[in-house]
């Protein structure tokens, strides 16, 4: 495995803020110094090993990889993208780790007590690495909106949870992914933290005849952009 | 034409059952956990423990750590060959919310020095519900000041803010544990980095 190059910096105008105080509990929670600033060179460090052998066979197929009698309920959606940085460079056999709530808007999570059904052929969390091209891909079901206390009535609109490292420690990146059209994203604080220029980015786009398959699933494309090498290493 | 970075979103409260799934007991494989070096692997066995607190010094009990290191002769793993000859992993997660006092927990070695004129240190990434993107910290060890001294890193921090990134050496009968508490905001908030 290649040594990191140094990574461009994080883009502050494209991050949400630590504290963003429509969402309530950034209050107590989000750091509240300045950061102290690490020289690239110091930062160098390497993403975590892996292969593809850690990878089950099902693990990016959520109506299947928790299966127990039947399928799961709800809308088939293909997720696809692809995991670039910022020069469009493939972030290739990089891991995508992904959970979400099932089509009632119910998590697996013990301490989800919101009170719609679970359902007992799906889990809802899968991974998969991304190929040569940076490509990822899940079949899963469209997930839920579904109630929390932020503010009263609050929903969050249906998302999937995306976890990845790229090739860097530097460059992890925990986001969510949200659907073309959803109403609820324009009162949702977690999206609107986001600075508006840049928040377009975590809403998929529908994609049926390229991404779904006819007759069979609904397909949705969200590429997914990290921070990348600074500039393109030299190498003999 | 350059792409823009994707926005962070929260990790949020329910990331247990994908992210840290054997920890929490749920039914599927977990790529990572707290368990960075097994009974053979070379160096000082540690663990690495401490809890996260918010604003109000209340514990966090759904915070993630991700922990990254050297071995015990400082050096990163770099393959699956690696991990299988050595037992040492150089990764680990862990979740808050399993401990009964709330604690995160590593079972890991000693890391050396990654390079000449730096300390034995552990870099961190921090999530939980509330943190709208990660934040980077490190873990430094009470036992190396004058390693700590030198430290380039350790040396860009606030002088009167590096105590909060030197763990507490401690040596039991079941072992040596470091403590390291994280505090995200107050007078001794953590030093976190941009990096």
């Amino acid at each position: 495995m290649a040594a990191d190059a140094p990574l461009s910096p994080r883009d502050w105008k494209t991050q949400p803020p630590y504290v963003y105080p429509e969402y309530k509990s950034t209050a107590k929670r989000g750091p509240t110094r300045p950061l102290v600033p690490l020289k690239s060179a110091l930062a160098q460090r390497h993403a975590p090993v892996y292969g593809h052998e850690d990878i089950g066979a099902l693990d990016h197929d959520l109506t299947r990889n928790a299966a127990r009698n039947g399928a799961p309920l709800g809308e088939r959606i293909v997720v696809t993208g692809r995991v670039l940085d910022e020069d469009g460079r493939p972030a290739a056999h990089t891991l995508v780790e992904v959970w979400q709530a099932n089509a009632a808007g119910r998590y697996v999570h013990k301490v989800d007590q919101h009170n719609a059904p679970l359902d007992p052929n799906f889990l809802g969390a899968g991974r998969c690495l991304t190929d040569k091209d940076g490509r990822y891909r899940f079949l899963t079901i469209k997930p839920g909106a579904y109630p929390w206390q932020n503010h009263p009535n609050g929903w969050r609109p249906n998302h999937i949870h995306f976890s990845l490292f790229g090739q860097s420690f530097a460059s992890r990146l925990v986001t969510q992914m949200f659907f073309p059209g959803d109403p609820l994203l324009a009162l949702d604080p977690i999206f609107l933290s986001a600075p508006e220029g840049a928040r377009g980015s975590l809403v998929s786009r529908l994609n049926l005849d390229a991404v779904g398959e006819a007759g069979f699933a609904l397909g949705f494309e969200f590429d997914i952009v990290l921070r990348g090498p600074h500039q393109t290493p030299t190498e003999a | 034409m350059k792409l823009t970075q994707t926005p962070s979103q929260t990790v949020g409260p329910y990331f247990a059952y994908g992210l840290t799934s054997e920890q929490y007991g749920y039914d599927f494989k977990s790529l990572f956990g707290p368990v960075l070096a097994e009974p053979q692997a070379a160096g000082e066995h540690i663990r690495l423990t401490g809890r996260v607190f918010d604003g109000d010094g209340v514990p966090v009990n759904d915070a993630m750590l991700e922990i990254r290191q050297a071995d015990a002769e400082g050096r990163f793993v770099a393959s699956r060959a690696e991990i299988a000859a050595s037992g040492f992993r150089g990764f680990g997660r862990c979740g808050t919310g399993t401990h009964p006092s709330l604690h995160y927990w590593f079972d890991t070695v000693k890391p050396g020095p990654a390079a000449p004129g730096e300390a034995p240190c552990i870099d961190v990434i921090l999530t939980m519900r509330g943190m709208l993107l990660h934040a980077f910290t490190r873990v430094y060890f009470d036992d190396e000041g004058e390693a700590n001294a030198r430290d380039p890193v350790l040396a860009a921090v606030p002088a009167e803010r590096r105590a909060t990134l030197i763990a507490r050496r401690q040596v039991q009968p079941g072992g040596v544990s470091y403590l390291l508490d994280i505090r995200m905001q107050g007078s001794k908030e953590t030093a976190f980095f941009d990096l």
